[in-house]
């Protein structure tokens, strides 16, 4: 334990505090696939073209993060207005500024200390931010209530979902908190999970009816867990991540239902709220559901659920602004949540304001209103048209099987792969999934998330790709792929 | 770890009482409500000396930054001729440095790649030439989740013997929960008070000794220049804090967020990297460290921005690879922080459109906080009881209060700390919000309280009018 201590002057010890030995061994379970190897070398990639290596294409093509911008989609232009107004308010005198624009920024700024952004803002987030929430949610889910005081800003979704696994991961042994997840899943999750040292219970999405949630699955997972662990939460992306699944409300109502039969606490990631493109797809809101089940459920249920700048129509990952709404958290466990977030002292207070905007972009009547609605039916619908196409093209392709991308922003599509493909991959140590995309990279430039890094059933592969490129890279992209593919499957069979 | 474990429980480590910062911040929050809505009070409103934030404490933010920002933000503003030319092309360099030229992506994990050689370069010429590279630097969040992502590395929880951690008292009450939070064992040095709050080696000894048995000390924190102390580490300080921490195997946590507050002339701010390159193999390429600044304070005070950084030093390529993994599990730290640390250590230069406003700007800050250190010390040494120390450095003033008995008595019959007593009664009777010395930690039956010297010239002026009828009016009520 306590080592002896040196004579004076002596000569210090050999080697490191910190070694891959001395560090938090759960640190070392962690993993992050979006930005994992085959990003890295993507980057390195890049920086070869850029000194003139010859490769057989031009550009690499990141279809492997969520970053609408990045693939050159634009900011709303009024959310941009109010940004610039809030930091640098003399534009407030600038008429080249819509009056409604400087109406936000002017009441983002009354709240904010010493009426700047650059002020801390309480470690719950600005209040009136909280109060346009709340209102927000309350238009969304027809008018159930919602208190601003169960709202926490946060850093960007992924701040919150960690801080309420945080918040509820304890006991040792069998009595350690086990969270459920889906597979596939988005990989915050499973990062999170063993970074905490929590129990990750793994329950299947079905592939075969369009990645549908099973509550018999649900059923499986939970009884096979609480054998070994004490199973708290329950997670759920929808619209889904990766695999872009929209759940029906009869689905949602089920899981509820589940939930509060097994005292489970509910996590309802819905980053991807206004990401919803097939027919006959609609975003119910776990909330709107849980609420409409009536006060056994309402009054019962312990529910949080995520929303975030980074996605739908807004695409603004870089300012990090996200929420969460708590509800029926017990009472101590709330006053430790407040307790918790405030370690971090306040989220960016420009996130915090550009969420404001997203709650209360331009209505009807005011200046700005039309060309927003422009811009935000041009992005949806663009996204809808990206996912329709990328299932067309997709599913032409013999070994490649797609299920329709009704919501979020990537496809997940099954490959085949040929069995001296799995066995030069396993021999190489590599995923075979991640053994695919890797050769895609080096030979097309495009790079793509291996369906490991997300989670899958055994002996089946995939890859997540987005959608966001333009439509003609888009296009263009998968046609590169296709031909990949059948190169790929040809060479190795 | 006596965990319960039953419906809606969590965590058992995180302390649920209400801190004092808690409660003086709740009820100030109140009195400025009970003010808006009419009710009359002796004064018009409540003044703000508890935290370090200076566009909170009313002094403006700097010209550059905003525009810079501002032009980020909305490109349009690239075209806008009102617009410093200076101010146009910094904004156009960043923004090329983002992914489709937009400040809404995503950018690499540990930061914008150009930040990152920016902070490199302003490092290295703070510290004389001493090299530093960009894969050694972490962009994040404001410098404490670049702290709790470290103490996560450190931290071992799985052990039946708790990681132990030094840390200063008095010392910033958040880090010490951000320790409890993540499981550690704090174990707590005193600074000396009488020698001007240094660093006593024979403290951290006595420190380490006490931890014995008790937890497996792994890291020393060290906070300099000091909140709340303001006390600058000389050289000489800092190298036997580094031999130190080789001979007993710490990893140094050096908080450096305050460097750029230095106002008294003799005292030099020298960082710890620069004190350990300059020592003898091998010390300088073992002992681990990790140093933090921040865009929060300086004469940026960009708290709400929350930019940061963390350079690593020696620290085992390995853990390092983990330590990359971590930060990308989060994404990325928000595109305006980091902005904000590009322009704190890339500023204008002479020459520049904006150096003339920049210069004057910042200096017009520094001349305000000083005047409000010297106000306060002359308020300081006027008031029967009140003893500072020489103040070098940093956002606050640390005075040493003495408490007449009876108010102490008092104190302890309502179970609270006697500098709580007097905080809040200051908050109550003259609307003046500070914060108590039992919020940081201090020595037995010693009292203190904490003021931000960050606020316009007016507004000190008045909160030091409020404080010294109140101190006054507190030793007639207790004598």
């Amino acid at each position: 334990m306590q080592q002896k201590m040196s004579e004076n002057g002596a000569i210090p010890r050999q080697g490191k505090v910190l070694t891959v030995d001395t560090m938090n061994a759960n640190v070392k379970k962690v993993d992050y696939a979006v930005r994992g190897p085959i990003v890295q070398r993507a980057v390195q990639i890049e920086k070869e073209l850029k000194e003139g290596v010859k490769k057989p294409f031009d550009e690499v093509i990141k279809a492997n993060i969520g970053d609408a911008h990045a693939m050159g989609q634009r900011p709303i232009t009024f959310f941009r207005q109010v940004m610039a107004l809030c930091t640098y308010p003399q534009l407030l005198d600038d008429n080249k500024f819509p009056e409604d624009a400087k109406n936000r920024a002017r009441r983002i700024l009354q709240s904010c200390g010493g009426n700047s952004i650059g002020a801390y803002t309480t470690s719950q987030g600005i209040d009136c931010v909280r109060q346009d929430v709340a209102k927000y949610i309350e238009r969304r889910d027809g008018g159930i209530p919602s208190d601003p005081d169960n709202i926490y800003l946060t850093t960007g979704a992924s701040d919150g979902i960690v801080t309420i696994l945080k918040l509820l991961t304890a006991g040792e042994g069998l009595t350690r908190t086990g969270v459920m997840i889906s597979i596939p899943q988005y990989p915050l999750y499973s990062a999170s999970i063993a970074e905490l040292g929590a129990v990750q219970i793994n329950y299947y999405l079905n592939e075969e009816k369009c990645w549908s949630l099973d509550i018999s699955e649900l059923q499986r997972s939970l009884q096979a867990a609480r054998k070994h662990c004490n199973p708290r939460v329950l997670c759920i992306i929808n619209p889904g991540n990766p695999t872009g699944q929209v759940q029906s409300r009869q689905c949602i109502e089920d899981v509820i239902q589940f939930a509060a039969k097994e005292n489970l606490f509910l996590m309802a990631d819905e980053v991807y709220q206004d990401n919803v493109y097939a027919k006959g797809c609609e975003f119910h809101s776990f909330k709107k559901v849980l609420f409409e089940m009536g006060p056994e459920y309402s009054k019962k249920v312990e529910l949080a659920s995520f929303h975030s700048t980074s996605k739908c129509y807004m695409g603004e990952c870089g300012f990090r602004g996200g929420y969460m709404e708590v509800i029926n958290m017990d009472a101590d466990v709330k006053a430790q949540l407040t307790k918790l977030v405030s370690v971090r002292l306040c989220p960016p207070a420009p996130g915090q304001a550009l969420m404001d905007l997203v709650v209360n972009p331009p209505q009807p009547g005011e200046p700005s209103h039309q060309t927003f609605m422009q811009e935000r039916t041009a992005v949806l619908s663009a996204l809808a048209e990206k996912a329709k196409l990328t299932e067309q093209i997709l599913n032409t392709v013999p070994g490649i099987s797609c299920n329709p991308v009704q919501g979020a922003m990537y496809s997940f599509p099954r490959i085949t792969l040929p069995e001296r493909a799995i066995s030069e991959a396993k021999a190489k140590g590599q995923a075979p999934d991640m053994f695919y995309c890797m050769k895609l990279l080096e030979e097309t430039g495009i790079c793509l998330v291996p369906g490991s890094g997300f989670g899958q059933r055994e002996g089946t592969y995939h890859f997540r790709m987005t959608i966001l490129p333009p439509t003609d890279k888009l296009k263009l992209m998968l046609n590169k792929l296709k031909d990949f593919h059948q190169r790929f499957t040809q060479q190795y069979s | 770890m006596g965990v319960r474990v039953s419906r809606g429980t969590m965590m058992s480590v995180l302390q649920i009482h209400r801190s004092e910062k808690d409660i003086l911040q709740s009820r100030a929050a109140e009195i400025q409500r009970e003010i808006q809505q009419g009710e009359r009070k002796i004064f018009s409103e409540v003044l703000d000396l508890s935290s370090g934030d200076l566009h909170g404490g009313g002094i403006k933010p700097i010209t550059f930054v905003r525009q810079v920002l501002a032009a980020c933000s909305y490109p349009a503003l690239l075209e806008d001729q009102s617009l410093p030319s200076d101010v146009r092309q910094r904004a156009e360099d960043l923004l090329r440095e983002c992914a489709g030229g937009s400040v809404g992506s995503y950018s690499e994990s540990s930061g914008m790649a150009k930040v990152r050689e920016c902070v490199c370069e302003f490092i290295s010429r703070r510290d004389g030439g001493v090299s530093s590279s960009p894969d050694n630097i972490f962009i994040s969040t404001g410098s404490q989740t670049a702290l709790m992502k470290l103490l996560t590395v450190l931290i071992r929880p799985e052990h039946s013997c708790r990681t132990g951690v030094l840390v200063p008292e008095p010392g910033y009450a958040t880090f010490r929960l951000a320790l409890q939070a993540q499981q550690a064992a704090v174990i707590p040095y005193q600074l000396c008070e009488d020698q001007g709050w240094t660093l006593q080696i024979q403290e951290l000894r006595r420190a380490l000794q006490s931890a014995t048995h008790i937890c497996t000390p792994a890291a020393i924190y060290i906070c300099n220049p000091g909140n709340p102390t303001g006390h600058v580490q000389s050289r000489t300080s800092i190298e036997e804090v580094i031999r130190f921490a080789a001979e007993e195997k710490l990893f140094i946590l050096a908080d450096e967020v305050y460097q750029d507050c230095v106002f008294a002339d003799e005292a030099d701010f020298v960082s710890y990297k620069k004190v350990l390159s300059e020592m003898e193999s091998p010390i300088s390429s073992t002992v681990e460290l990790a140093s933090f600044h921040s865009a929060s304070k300086g004469f940026m005070g960009e708290c709400g921005l929350r930019g940061g950084y963390v350079e690593l030093v020696n620290v085992d390529p390995a853990v390092q690879r983990y330590i990359r993994t971590l930060f990308s599990t989060r994404s990325c730290p928000p595109v305006p922080g980091q902005i904000a640390i590009q322009l704190m250590v890339d500023p204008p230069k002479p020459g520049d459109p904006s150096f003339p406003a920049f210069t004057e700007e910042v200096q017009s800050i520094r001349d305000v906080v000083c005047r409000n250190v010297r106000l306060i010390q002359e308020v300081c040494r006027e008031l029967p009881g009140v003893r500072c120390q020489p103040l070098k450095a940093g956002f606050f003033v640390y005075p040493r209060l003495q408490i007449p008995p009876k108010a102490i008595k008092w104190a302890k019959e309502h179970q609270m700390k006697a500098d709580m007593l007097y905080c809040m009664r200051l908050l109550e009777e003259e609307g003046l919000h500070v914060r108590p010395g039992c919020e940081y930690g201090q020595a037995e039956d010693t009292y203190h309280i904490r003021l931000f010297v960050g606020t316009r010239a007016d507004t000190m002026e008045a909160a030091l009018r409020r404080l010294k009828t109140f101190h006054t009016r507190f030793l007639e009520d207790f004598s």
